[in-house]
């Protein structure tokens, strides 16, 4: 029995960074807006207090904060003649379970994407002629410069410290020359550098790079962003990503928005509450309600006017696939929207191993780090390497947290005394270089539902079909041969260059940067939603996240998507609520 | 706007005081006079009081510890069976004035009628009138459950004659306005004293004291008073105010019952009346503290390691916190109190300051009784009002103890 609620205007599936930013902007023009959660409420001095949130075992090793795949999981195959099998455990990626979602367990780093990233067919087509025929990446119909106030506010909210390079055109000493212009500095200045990526800057410096300190959701001194909500300077204890911030010093909507809009008599969150399915009345124009059910079994009917998926990326398409909302994409015709273009991140690094230098690892924070963006997107020229795309170096200290973090050079046993030794004499020693690559779209890169596995409700899971294709191989050991040449001038004693070999494993971690599967675009036979993530079919459902992703860039999401949300509200604010319907004539 | 007019003290003669109860006299429901009403109620913090946990507003039967057993808090809306809508103007007054119900059953002073017979007639009829337009609630607050023989009513009869000096708010002439519109609201309406004030054993005012500092519920409501070490000498006019309509300012952030009290009552006063009670608390002159017992270097030792791991990512280690959100220790007058109950609830508790429309994030100090000893709670608290130039008494962690008992035996009784 289904019980049916009362209507409300707004009610938004998935309670993290997305969905609070909606609820706060859609609050504050006056309309009623529910979140259903699927996990439970968190907040700093409860569930992150500095008395226990330094808890590797706990958070990173016994995944607390993370999605518990004996509830939901996702099957995974690298390509379509293989049978996909449920993970047991995650590795690859971890979701989140809970209020703020995975902007409570992220490290912080948060850039811009480049100009050319939103162009990406059109430009490397232009510049490089034709583009591999299973290649299936295309233009975001929507501009840098379009997004460009909508990641100056998305900045402004979190406090990102970081040091401009180039502000309205003008290059700035000490940023990063290749961003696209910004209409002003960041608000708050870089994090204090440590020696590492000091190291770092300096070789990057002597070999002709113009190095910049990494934009950083850590904040380097006390900020109250435009909400009027404060946060504390970073402490640098090095537990940022897999863990809560105790100190309010890391961007979360818990830090950002949450005191301000939980406060709002016409916000509501249910927490606990998992979202089933997206109705739609019987003409499929127009999205009615969600089922959703609480953890007692009971089963709810939410009516709203309008409906925003704010879910992980993956599961946005999974909620899509199981409504019957959008075409299945198909890859044998090509044809179909849902599940198509999904694309990760292709990540390596180089450890640099020193004799006389004193790294100390453990005076971390989850984006401090000096980064170079002289191999990222097309700044540089591609030809006769093979490849398009590129992606960031950076040397970070984010952490020395004792049970991840046992740097060895090469050739050091796996266990036992000699293991011991490498180990201490190393801990302390050792910094890393990372390379964060692009990954592009393909035809048999894609989700699905899985013919066989069901998950705790007996709905078919999602299935993941993905690998690395030669693009991503050829981009990453161009970076990781770039970061070697790098790590070769900080003069270490050796390094060790582990590049990203073989196929895609979604066992070890790598980055959580899921992108894909409801693509943005201006076309609606290759895209779901239009250029304010607007469905194309559905006009009152809107999609956040980097579900929208049509491919991925040499950076992480998250300011991307805080812009791209923004910019959706924005438009949501203007133009949908004065006139609903399509925003862009397909 | 009429808030300004009732400010005009009576000071100013009879002529001015018969016109303003005349004006009000003859509009009776007027927008004008239920809102001043609304101020007045805002200012006195009824809401809280008479309040439930989930309940409806002013509904009452919000359990109010004492030292002598529990009282249900009155049901105030109109409703005429459980709440005062049958009650006469005269009734009214007599309640707030004298203590004494319709039936002429003595109220407790839990009920802070000693302060609120300092109201003004027009004021207290005033608050009548707004809350005669809250919805009616019908509601029966549950009787009181104290010790015998306290459960005889009558028996407050003899406590008024101790303890309770009716009586009108007196102006004093050699002072500003603002200084006596702050007095009128500090003694009448927001009953300060009535948590800042020590009692003595019988729960009366030790009125030599006033505003010293006293315990209540199981917290130490702080020494108001203008010393500079104990009290809120340190603290300049606009920090009081800052502190009082925002929750926060770069020394405090209010934390327990007091984030009630700017949750629903200060943060919605208008700014001069804010700045009326700074003036009158910045002229109220403490009491020099005896010079406490040095603590032992012992301690001091002990609980420097302490504060170095679990105080200082917050606190900082030169004690200066980070303003408006974690509060220094260093010449705070909270770490230098007299009575150390606040601080030893909120290392063992932790606590969260309120947040309001001005500052809504809501910081907060986690709870280290899972994590830390009595000893080392008694020891890190030592050295916090004994370094950066603080000085108070040490604190035993037998007091420690007795605080974390009384609070197991709350949370277990709440369950």
């Amino acid at each position: 029995m289904v019980k049916k609620l009362p209507s409300v205007d707004v009610v938004l599936v998935g309670f993290g960074w997305t969905a609070a930013m909606v609820a706060e902007e859609l609050t504050a023009e006056g309309l009623n807006v529910v979140a259903l959660e699927r996990g439970a409420w968190r907040d700093t001095p409860t569930d992150f207090a500095v008395t226990f949130a330094q808890d590797e075992l706990r958070y990173m090793w016994r995944r607390s904060l993370f999605q518990e795949p004996a509830r939901q999981t996702l099957t995974f195959r690298n390509s379509m003649d293989q049978t996909a099998l449920p993970m047991r455990h995650l590795g690859s990626f971890l979701p989140a379970t809970g209020v703020g979602g995975a902007g409570i367990h992220w490290n912080g780093q948060t850039w811009r994407f480049l100009p050319t990233d939103f162009v990406a067919r059109s430009h490397n087509e232009a510049r490089y002629g034709t583009l591999p025929e299973h290649m299936t990446i295309q233009d975001w119909g929507v501009t840098y410069d379009e997004l460009e106030p909508f990641y100056d506010k998305f900045e402004y909210l979190c406090g990102i410290s970081g040091r401009a390079g180039n502000i309205k055109g003008t290059i700035q000493d000490g940023g990063n020359p290749f961003e696209g212009a910004r209409a002003r500095d960041y608000p708050n200045p870089p994090l204090r550098m440590v020696y590492g990526p000091t190291l770092f800057a300096a070789a990057a410096r002597e070999t002709g790079h113009k190095p910049f300190p990494c934009p950083a959701a850590n904040m380097s001194r006390t900020y109250t962003n435009p909400l009027g909500v404060t946060l504390a300077p970073c402490t640098y204890c090095g537990f940022c990503e897999k863990f809560g911030c105790g100190n309010y010093s890391k961007s979360s909507p818990q830090t950002t928005i949450l005191p301000v809009l939980m406060r709002r008599d016409n916000f509501e969150l249910r927490t606990q509450c998992e979202v089933l399915r997206v109705n739609r009345d019987s003409s499929g124009k127009r999205a009615t309600s969600v089922t959703y059910i609480d953890t007692e079994g009971r089963e709810f009917e939410q009516p709203a006017e309008m409906i925003f998926l704010c879910a992980f990326a993956q599961h946005n398409v999974h909620l899509l696939l199981l409504s019957g909302i959008g075409k299945p994409y198909d890859p044998k015709s090509g044809e179909g929207v849902i599940g198509r273009n999904y694309a990760y991140q292709v990540v390596s690094s180089v450890d640099v191993f020193f004799d006389d230098k004193i790294i100390n690892p453990f005076v971390g924070a989850g984006a401090l780090g000096v980064g170079i963006d002289e191999y990222n997107g097309d700044n540089f020229d591609h030809g006769g390497l093979g490849f398009i795309g590129g992606g960031y170096l950076a040397c970070w200290n984010t952490h020395g947290r004792p049970i991840e973090l046992h740097p060895v050079p090469k050739g050091t046993p796996k266990w036992g005394g000699k293991w011991k030794e490498a180990v201490a004499k190393s801990y302390l020693r050792t910094a890393t270089i990372s390379t964060h690559g692009a990954v592009m779209s393909y035809r048999t890169n894609y989700l699905d539902l899985d013919p066989t596995y069901r998950d705790v409700h007996g709905r078919p899971l999602l299935r993941l079909t993905f690998d690395f294709g030669e693009n991503e191989h050829r981009l990453s050991d161009y970076l990781t041969d770039r970061a070697a040449e790098i790590a070769k001038a900080m003069k270490p004693r050796e390094i060790h260059a582990k590049k990203r070999e073989g196929h895609y494993s979604v066992v070890p971690y790598q980055t959580t940067h899921n992108t894909g599967g409801a693509a943005m675009g201006s076309d609606p036979r290759t895209s779901f939603v239009n250029r304010y993530l607007q469905s194309w079919d559905v006009s009152n459902l809107f999609v956040m996240g980097s579900t929208v992703f049509p491919q991925n860039a040499g950076y992480n999401p998250t300011g991307t998507i805080g812009a791209l949300t923004y910019a959706a509200t924005d438009a949501i604010k203007s133009k949908y609520l004065k006139n609903p319907g399509p925003m862009v004539q397909a | 706007m009429k808030i300004a007019a009732t400010s005009i003290s009576l000071g100013f003669g009879l002529a001015c005081l018969l016109g303003l109860a005349a004006e009000s006299a003859a509009a009776d429901t007027s927008f004008a006079r239920i809102e001043r009403g609304r101020h007045l109620v805002t200012a006195g913090d009824c809401i809280a009081c008479h309040t439930a946990q989930g309940g409806k507003p002013f509904a009452g039967g919000r359990p109010i510890e004492t030292p002598f057993g529990t009282i249900y808090s009155a049901n105030i809306t109109p409703d005429r069976k459980t709440g005062i809508g049958a009650w006469s103007d005269d009734d009214f007054y007599k309640a707030l004035h004298r203590g004494i119900a319709p039936s002429g059953a003595h109220l407790y002073p839990a009920f802070p009628y000693p302060y609120f017979t300092r109201l003004r007639r027009d004021d207290v009829l005033a608050m009548r009138a707004y809350l005669n337009t809250i919805d009616p609630v019908k509601s029966q607050p549950r009787p009181p459950d104290l010790a015998w023989p306290l459960g005889y009513r009558f028996l407050m009869s003899g406590w008024n004659q101790l303890y309770f000096d009716e009586g009108d708010f007196h102006r004093a002439p050699d002072k500003s306005d603002e200084w006596n519109r702050g007095a009128y609201l500090v003694q009448g309406p927001a009953h300060c004293g009535a948590c800042h004030t020590p009692k003595n054993f019988a729960g009366g005012d030790k009125t030599g004291h006033a505003l010293q500092g006293g315990v209540i519920q199981g917290w130490f409501a702080p020494d108001i008073t203008n010393d500079r070490r104990t009290g809120i000498g340190s603290w300049s006019g606009d920090e009081i105010v800052e502190y009082l309509k925002t929750g926060r300012n770069d020394r405090s952030g209010a934390t327990g019952m007091m984030a009630e009290v700017v949750a629903d009552s200060t943060s919605k006063l208008p700014d001069q009346d804010l700045r009326a009670i700074a003036a009158y608390l910045k002229d109220q002159k403490g009491e020099e503290p005896a010079q406490p017992e040095s603590p032992s270097q012992v301690a001091m030792k002990a609980g420097a390691a302490v504060y170095s791991d679990s105080c200082s990512a917050c606190h900082q280690m030169n004690g200066k916190g980070v303003p408006g959100m974690f509060s220094p220790l260093a010449g705070s007058a909270s770490a230098q109190s007299t009575d150390p109950t606040t601080l030893i609830r909120l290392v063992l508790e932790g606590g969260r300051t309120v947040s309001t429309d001005a500052r809504p994030t809501p910081s907060s100090m986690p709870a280290y009784g899972w994590k830390l000893t009595d000893e080392e709670i008694a020891n890190v608290l030592t050295f916090v009002r004994n370094h950066w130039g603080n000085v108070a008494a040490p604190v035993e962690a037998s007091k420690v103890g007795a605080i974390r008992e009384k609070l197991q035996e709350t949370s277990h009784a709440s369950r």
